[in-house]
């Protein structure tokens, strides 16, 4: 079976298109100037994988990181 | 002004002022990205052109070769005098100049913009909606970014023909005429100092006070050329681009009566529409002027040319994008560069998506039925920023 996957956000990549967190609000955050960061630790919860690999695939920067325990 | 020579060789010669380019640029973006990722011109005082997504990023990421002291392509380079930061801005001077811009303008805060938005569309639904048909145009998608960032910047929505004027001047005509274009930055110039020395007696709740409060990384106030620069930014970019936006995805939806009655059976598809919009009718075509020579994808690149950077080229390469050609409205991985790539990504990039969103939605929601008026003629806006200037719609189901 496979592990939980983990996201996490580049911040010298973003540049806050914040795609990620309308396609994703579960997952990412932003701060006070727009740029995206992992909620967390960045581990994303069951049922919600398909959401955190949508915004990996739709970042213009290639910001978003994910991997596999 | 003399006339250009019209193109015969698009490869060599491109002239992005072209009536044949201004009209329907895709087919000549294909003959240019299938004879090279770069090509270039002599006119305009020398100009490259990114043809794929790859090489528009690869210009779009290197701020060592590539500055953007100057951002539009014109027949001549004067003297810069006047600056907008942060879009004018390159390393280090940019980031501290961005960062004021950005927290206004994040999702949070458009939501609270929205409102106001949603009811400046239905005041503008209510002025034609009797009528059998409407120049969408002239009579909607002008009106709803130039009112919303007035509303933001705290100067009043009547001033908006004042602004389209001149964001016309200094973006078309601009092209070519230097006296319109330098009579049209004073003039704007002039206008925002009114509005500056206003607030210093009298300070406001708006974006402009805002900006006047801001410290720059010095500790220090901007200084009043640094907000008037600001504000000369937010405006010439801030609306015709987003006007030009719903107006492309409006015509669209007028053309393809498929999407326009999936949309509304299903509006949760809004969101993949309005990104495939973006990508496949971007409005911004950016620049850049090479100041030292490099090379891109294979290209060498020499300086004192301009570089035409063109994101919506890059959106219809279809090494990036399968069907790059379709406009796909349920589109799942679209990682357009509709607002740039890299540090200059679009400050307004929330507020146009909001602005996009909330005139399809409210225009679908009271116009349901409409089509292209076959005795109307679409027309396009030339140069920078590309989108319908005229757009003649019939409105109710066909008779």
């Amino acid at each position: 079976m496979a592990g939980k996957l983990k996201i996490h956000v580049d911040p010298d990549k973003c540049q806050g298109h914040s795609r990620c967190k309308s396609l994703a609000p579960e997952l990412f955050e932003l701060d006070e100037y727009g740029n995206a960061h992992e909620i967390g630790d960045g581990t994303v919860p069951d049922g919600l994988e398909d959401k955190a690999w949508l915004a990996k695939s739709n970042c213009p920067e290639l910001a978003i990181d994910i991997t596999e325990d | 002004m003399n006339k250009p020579v019209p193109v015969t060789d698009w490869i060599s010669d491109f002239d992005h002022t072209d009536p044949r380019w201004t009209e329907n640029p895709y087919p000549i973006w294909d003959v240019l990205r299938a004879a090279s990722p770069v090509v270039h011109t002599d006119r305009f005082l020398g100009v490259y052109m990114p043809t794929t997504y790859e090489a528009v990023k690869a210009i779009a990421y290197d701020t060592e070769h590539f500055s953007s002291r100057r951002i539009i392509v014109r027949n001549s380079r004067p003297p810069i005098t006047q600056s907008a930061p942060p879009i004018t801005s390159d390393p280090p001077e940019h980031k501290p100049a961005k960062q004021l811009l950005l927290p206004p303008f994040t999702p949070d805060a458009m939501k609270k913009l929205e409102p106001r938005v949603r009811a400046i569309c239905n005041e503008l639904i209510d002025q034609f909606i009797n009528e059998p048909g409407v120049d969408a145009a002239a009579r909607y998608t002008k009106h709803i970014p130039v009112r919303a960032i007035a509303h933001m910047l705290g100067i009043p929505e009547q001033d908006g023909d004042l602004f389209i004027k001149w964001i016309h001047e200094i973006l078309e005509l601009g092209i070519t005429d230097e006296d319109t274009l330098m009579r049209a930055i004073q003039e704007m110039s002039h206008y925002f100092m009114g509005h500056i020395q206003a607030r210093k007696s009298k300070p406001t709740d708006d974006l402009i006070s805002t900006l006047m409060n801001a410290r720059g990384p010095d500790g220090q106030p901007l200084s009043d050329m640094h907000v008037l620069g600001s504000l000369r930014l937010l405006l010439v970019a801030g609306i015709d681009t987003t006007w030009s936006a719903i107006g492309a995805s409006l015509w669209h939806l007028a053309k393809t009566p498929a999407d326009r009655e999936r949309l509304i059976a299903e509006p949760e598809l809004m969101p993949t529409a309005i990104e495939e919009f973006l990508r496949a009718y971007s409005p911004v075509t950016m620049a850049r002027e090479v100041i030292k020579e490099t090379t891109i994808t294979g290209c060498p690149i020499k300086s004192e040319n301009m570089v035409l950077l063109s994101f919506p080229a890059a959106n219809r390469d279809p090494a990036m994008f399968h069907d790059a050609d379709k406009v796909l409205i349920d589109r799942k991985e679209n990682r357009h560069a509709a607002f740039g790539l890299g540090i200059h990504r679009c400050v307004g990039s929330n507020l146009a998506r909001m602005e996009m969103t909330v005139a399809l939605e409210e225009w679908l929601k009271r116009i349901p039925d409409f089509r292209l008026d076959p005795a109307g003629k679409v027309t396009w806006s030339e140069g920078t920023v590309r989108g319908p200037r005229q757009l003649p719609l019939l409105l109710g189901a066909a008779r």
